[in-house]
């Protein structure tokens, strides 16, 4: 596929993003349309534990609780995936067996990816090799601002290959990107060179996902869609902890790419402590009362 | 012409209609404003002098709410009699206290005025909604701020206004009548109003027939707030009365918004009278959309332009001027865009354009329909549903226009955009100026100096850059051309009630 110049830079105006995200933000979502999202959200969650600490003790107990999210409610729906690190992919596929969540791994020297392409492109095969089926790999931002645009979009293609079968989600670390321009420019760099997904952050970085970022890497993939008909997914990820954040990006979505890409395959949450939020809300619509959070299970 | 101009278009969509599904697994469930509290009555009489008195001949008019068709209550019919009464009652006022108490006591009361609006925010925003057929979303964000926003203002100047207006003594001209339009009811009154009382003239108001309700809401809480008797004088009525306000031989100035029409026969009756005069009146605003321009939110900065309060806005960027190179691109984006708005229930939160202000506007514009149909354009109209009664036009665009057609010239005052096409900066400007209005426009473009460039060369009051509908109270408003004379808003809406 031809792709654009990479030198030319999309305007964004970031006032008129930040009006467009208001406006969407004072949608007012109630009763069953807001039973409904916090059940879709739910079904949209990466279940993430990305923690120098982590051992499979920790890994098998977030399986767990991707499993069965919360008992006392049935029929809720699994989270989409669980998000782990490599040497913890087969870890959780064991413990996942069975069912249709993913296991997803970060992988080329996540998080700062600044390791020499080929141990990140053999970071990417093994936890491939362990039986991840999603791939969350970082672009190299230093050389992203250094402008040498050609070198990441190769990176990018590089992994792309390693993945094999694997989805690959393209983190952006939009914390690092500090404009809306570098943000739109990255993410047609990442779907121009293969990405299956976009994600915005590592959740390593402050600011991780803001609505604004969110909703300009939409406009991104709407514009890639209306080019090439391919429709790419997207993951916000860090920072987004409550119910009511989460409605608001489904309400992004929804008015932005429409219908087609309110589910699991397209739209995904990077997040650890939403879950538990939406539990608790799920909980408030169907009995009228809100439960202490003791009630739900940590992981 | 700049590069950006001649550069080729890098970009074509693949399809040229919309292809986005907004009609989904996932639909807003009603989202209801609660509207129990506000209390309406069955009757309003008319307000002058500080007490609500019966009109002379007895008559009155039912005041339908456009979303349901059904009556709300009904306002008093003011006839010559009672104007007269009003002007006498406004007089009375201008010549005792009001010209007696200090400029900063005037102020306090402006200000007073503008917290109790505050405080009742919501109520009026609800009848604004229900009388008129606005959204909630508006008449809450956007009417009813800025109502409080323009008292406040003007109270601030109330003591000052010789720092306004250096080297010479301000004085007010007496008794103000003034005229007021159906689509920003409540804030159109507060535009007229702050100022006139700030400057030290008293005030005959005349709010529009289809939509007086929170004119009258106002009077009461005027008469809540202790302002003195027959500063502020309302009355109600249709063309007719506005008429006898334009010709009582005892107002010193009169402010009009309204249409073009209107408003020449008022000039025209005004002529060789002492009486001065400011008009606000139509508009058939463009927006200018260059290639160059951040172009998701240029298409959001066209929908507030034309779609914000159903197209009822003399302002409205009705025009959609775009560069041939991105037109494709602009129209198909716009398209999708129609998918999403949601028309209907005025009081739903969530609704973004809600009903046509009045049957007979609604007749009006569909006959604009039809005429552009007939004129050979191409209608697209968004497919969202709409309510089974009440007066509801989908957001409608015309392509396929040109600068000769009537959809393209006449102001039609509804949810309808049409869609052309330029080449170069000069032919947008051209096409954008071709027109015997000049009320507003916008240009759209990344670069800074082309705003310049081109807003400059716009024969219109107002130019937005990279937005549009914006307001605020220190800013002037006004048009050029067949749009207007003198401006309200800032320093110079104050300047519009002082003795030169």
């Amino acid at each position: 596929m031809k792709h654009p110049d990479f030198n030319q830079t999309i305007p964004i105006d970031e006032v008129g993003v930040t009006e467009r995200v208001a406006r969407l933000n004072s949608r007012s979502i109630k009763k069953d349309s807001k039973v409904q999202a916090l059940k879709l959200a739910l079904s949209m969650i990466d279940h993430t534990t990305l923690e120098g600490s982590d051992s499979p003790g920790k890994v098998i107990q977030l399986c767990k609780k991707a499993r069965q999210p919360h008992p006392a409610i049935p029929d809720l729906p699994t989270v989409a995936a669980v998000c782990v690190y490599p040497r913890m992919v087969s870890v959780a596929k064991k413990e996942l067996k069975g069912t249709d969540i993913n296991v997803a791994s970060v992988a080329t020297a996540f998080p700062s990816g600044q390791a020499p392409l080929f141990m990140r492109l053999e970071d990417t095969k093994f936890a491939v090799s362990e039986g991840a089926d999603e791939i969350d790999m970082v672009i190299s931002r230093g050389a992203f601002l250094n402008g040498e645009f050609s070198l990441v979009f190769d990176e990018i293609a590089a992994v792309k290959e390693a993945c094999g079968e694997a989805h690959l989600k393209v983190i952006l670390e939009t914390g690092e990107l500090h404009t809306l321009e570098n943000v739109r420019k990255a993410s047609d760099l990442a779907m121009h060179a293969g990405a299956d997904f976009i994600k915005t952050s590592t959740g390593k970085v402050s600011p991780a996902a803001t609505q604004p970022v969110t909703l300009v890497m939409l406009e991104a993939i709407r514009d890639f869609y209306y080019k090439t008909d391919k429709m790419i997914g997207m993951k916000p990820a860090g920072g987004i902890r409550t119910a009511k954040q989460a409605i608001q990006y489904l309400v992004i979505v929804k008015e932005t790419l429409g219908a087609a890409w309110l589910n699991k395959k397209y739209f995904r949450f990077g997040a650890s402590s939403l879950t538990n939020d939406l539990l608790m809300q799920i909980v408030k619509q169907e009995t009228g009362h809100y439960q202490s959070l003791d009630y739900f299970s940590n992981d | 012409m700049s590069n950006t101009e001649t550069k080729e278009a890098t970009y074509k969509p693949t399809s040229p209609n919309s292809k986005l599904d907004f009609e989904s697994v996932w639909e807003y469930a009603p989202a209801p404003q609660d509207s129990d509290f506000a209390e309406v009555k069955d009757r309003y009489e008319l307000f002058i002098g500080g007490k609500f008195v019966k009109p002379s001949k007895g008559r009155y008019f039912k005041s339908t709410n456009p979303a349901t068709e059904e009556e709300i209550t009904e306002f008093a019919e003011a006839t010559q009699k009672d104007i007269d009464k009003a002007v006498k009652a406004a007089r009375k006022a201008y010549e005792g206290e009001w010209s007696r108490i200090s400029a900063k006591e005037r102020g306090k009361y402006i200000y007073r005025i503008a917290r109790m609006l505050q405080e009742r925010a919501r109520e009026f925003a609800v009848l604004e909604s229900m009388d008129g057929g606005k959204p909630i979303r508006e008449s809450r964000d956007v009417d009813i701020p800025l109502v409080a926003a323009y008292f406040f203002y003007y109270a601030g100047w109330a003591d000052k206004l010789e720092y306004a207006f250096p080297g010479k003594k301000p004085e007010p001209y007496g008794v103000c009548g003034q005229i007021i339009p159906w689509n920003f009811p409540l804030l159109m009154l507060a535009w007229k109003i702050a100022p006139a009382l700030a400057t030290g003239n008293t005030v005959v108001l005349k709010p529009a027939e289809t939509t007086s309700l929170t004119a009258l809401k106002f009077a009461e809480l005027v008469k809540d707030c202790g302002l003195p008797d027959g500063v502020i004088n309302i009355v109600t009525g249709a063309g007719q009365t506005g008429a006898e306000i334009v010709n009582h031989q005892d107002i010193d100035k009169i402010a009009f918004t309204g249409s073009t029409n209107v408003g020449k026969i008022i000039q025209k009756s005004l002529a060789g009278t002492d009486k001065k005069y400011t008009l606000e009146l139509g508009g058939k605003g463009a927006l200018v959309i260059f290639e160059d321009a951040p172009i998701d939110q240029a298409v959001e900065g066209i929908i507030n332009a034309i779609y914000f309060n159903q197209g009822h806005v003399c302002c409205a960027g009705s025009r959609l001027l775009v560069q041939e190179g991105v037109a494709d691109k602009v129209i198909q984006k716009l398209k999708d865009r129609l998918g999403t708005l949601i028309v209907g229930d005025p009081l739903d939160k969530n609704t973004d354009v809600g009903a046509i202000n009045s049957k007979e506007q609604f007749e009006t514009v569909n006959k604009y329909l039809e005429l552009g149909v007939e004129e050979g354009a191409d209608i697209y109209q968004a497919k969202c549903s709409i309510p089974e009664n009440g007066y509801f036009i989908r957001p409608t665009l015309f392509t396929n226009v040109s600068q000769s057609n009537r959809v393209v010239q006449e102001e039609i005052f509804g949810p309808i955009l049409t869609v052309q096409t330029f080449r170069t900066a000069d032919e947008g400007i051209d096409k954008a100026n071709n027109t015997p209005y000049g009320l507003a426009n916008g240009v759209w473009t990344d670069k800074g100096s082309k705003i310049f460039k081109v807003g400059s060369k716009m024969r219109s009051g107002v130019v937005w850059a990279n937005t549009y509908n914006k307001f605020d109270p220190t800013s002037p408003f006004g048009g050029y051309k067949e749009s207007g004379v003198g401006r309200e808003g800032g320093m110079h809406g104050l300047a519009a009630y002082i003795r030169n």
